[in-house]
């Protein structure tokens, strides 16, 4: 066992020297294999944060949600409607929801108001998102002006200010007293935007959409499971994107490697044709090539992989962010947690690692079983 | 078979220590497992608390990620319908530059409708 693990050592050190001796190409080829991996790795990585953050922040949503339409558009439910649910059973709770949004045009920014009925901020008095915080740079006390459709002005005084840990949920949200929210929009009291069921028993969520599309026709029932797939699959088809547009970096990556890796140069065949003079057997020189490939593929994938965790969660996905803000100036900070898939590692890891040192290994093959004299000579 | 160095005892003078790739190898090999702890420890000290966006998702009943807010079915994606992405005009067209890379609901799709009838339209 030592004597071929000292064998091995001997082998990887020729190998690092060979590689040292053609220092420029290897490098090269070194920096654009990691750069392929580092973008590869990096969508896979910022994908899989945003998708188990949406899952576990949105398993708090509410069970069923209730819209009103009216002509085949959204519509305002009304204390009435809400009355002609009546008691439903299996819910514990039904709650109308007061929420709009808001085109701030001294910033182009859209925020989204609302006001809970329970636990709201007092008259004049908001709680603000991360992101309208850093748009508008607001801290607390501060007082922030809105002028509403009807041209009214209305100050409120920032009372609380949501940290940039919920700035994925929470960016662009202003909370205020529902007394505020009916002023600022000019509506009655008894105006909801849309409803909340909260469900006792998850398994009954269905039969009790079915119930309240009975009971008010002209409404839409979205439940929790919806948003949770929505979300699933928004990051499914935007992960598939990325990678479709990596894709071309992704070939233009392979034809270099396989030119790399699959054609020897006259310098590599010599070399071979030398070392089998010398003594060495095919076993060794293919041994040496293996390494090569291990070596090159090994440190391309770990330094690709290092610089991706970083740049997600470090820098905050701070290269491929842009592609999700679009005309948006409001956004959230990508504060994201740390989660590796394994299935995912181990995938990269072999499509990354394994074609391209076995794609060094057949042409060193063809060099190796040939007569050395004529690999120097370089008649073959 | 490879051929074995010459060992350096049997030569006369003092002997030869030549820093070997291997040795360069294993440093770099050190300096990466260094990088890996240190991301690590800093990851652990600053991890973020999911805590407070739960909390507001459940007492405020928050239903969608702030992702995007540039159009209001992009904001709220799961309570949008199929018409608002064209401004509810016949031949508009959806022009915002995020509605390219965010697919529509699941429950609005065609394909989803037969297993989940009469809840969603």
């Amino acid at each position: 066992m030592r004597r071929w693990i000292s064998r091995q050592a001997l082998l990887i050190d020729y190998t690092l020297s060979a590689l040292a001796r053609r220092g420029g190409r290897s490098l090269g080829l070194l920096v654009v294999y990691a750069g392929v991996v580092f973008l590869l790795a990096s969508t896979m990585l910022f994908t899989n944060a945003l998708r188990s953050e949406a899952r576990a922040i949105l398993a708090h949503s509410p069970e069923v949600l209730l819209q009103k339409l009216k002509a085949g558009r959204h519509s305002y439910l009304t204390q009435a409607d809400l009355d002609r649910l009546g008691r439903l059973r299996g819910v514990s709770r039904i709650e109308g929801r007061k929420w709009g949004y808001f085109f701030d045009p001294v910033f182009g920014a859209t925020y989204t108001l609302m006001a809970p009925a329970s636990n709201s901020p007092g008259r004049g008095k908001i709680h603000v998102g991360d992101g309208v915080a850093r748009t508008r740079g607001l801290s607390t006390g501060d007082t922030l002006a809105l002028r509403s459709a009807a041209g009214g002005l209305h100050v409120f005084t920032v009372e609380r200010l949501f940290s940039p840990e919920s700035s994925l949920v929470a960016a662009d949200l202003i909370v205020m007293h529902p007394a505020d929210w009916g002023a600022f929009f000019e509506l009655p009291d008894d105006v909801f935007t849309d409803a909340a069921l909260s469900v006792v028993n998850p398994l009954e969520v269905r039969s009790i959409a079915r119930k309240v599309g009975d009971r008010i026709p002209e409404t839409r029932v979205i439940l929790r499971e919806e948003i949770l797939r929505t979300y699933d699959a928004l990051f499914d088809w935007r992960e598939g994107l990325l990678l479709a547009l990596a894709s071309m970096a992704v070939a233009a990556f392979a034809i270099l490697a396989w030119n790399q890796a699959s054609g020897l140069s006259v310098d590599e065949r010599r070399e071979i044709g030398i070392l089998k003079a010398i003594g060495w057997d095919t076993r060794d020189v293919l041994t040496m090539k293996l390494w090569e490939g291990t070596l090159i593929s090994g440190a391309a994938f770990f330094l690709g992989f290092l610089g991706a965790f970083v740049h997600v969660f470090h820098f905050e996905a701070a290269l491929i962010a842009p592609a999700l803000k679009g005309w948006s100036v409001l956004y959230p900070r990508l504060v994201l947690t740390p989660s590796v898939d394994a299935v995912s590692f181990l995938t990269l890891g072999l499509l990354t690692v394994l074609p391209f040192t076995l794609a060094t290994l057949v042409p060193a093959w063809r060099a190796a079983i040939t007569d050395p004299d004529e690999v120097m000579r370089g008649t073959t | 078979m490879v051929p074995v160095p010459p060992d350096s005892s049997s030569t006369s003078g003092p002997p030869l220590h030549r820093f070997r790739p291997i040795q360069a190898l294993g440093i770099a090999l050190g300096v990466l497992a260094i990088c890996l702890v240190a991301v690590a420890l800093d990851l652990a000290r600053t991890r973020p608390s999911r805590a407070e966006a739960e909390r507001l998702t459940s007492t405020l009943g928050l239903t969608d990620l702030a992702l995007v807010n540039e159009a209001r079915y992009l904001r709220h994606l799961s309570l949008a319908d199929l018409h608002s992405p064209f401004q509810d005009h016949p031949v508009a067209l959806e022009h915002f530059p995020a509605g390219a890379v965010i697919a529509p609901p699941t429950h609005l799709r065609v394909s989803a409708r037969p297993s989940a009838p009469p809840l969603c339209r």
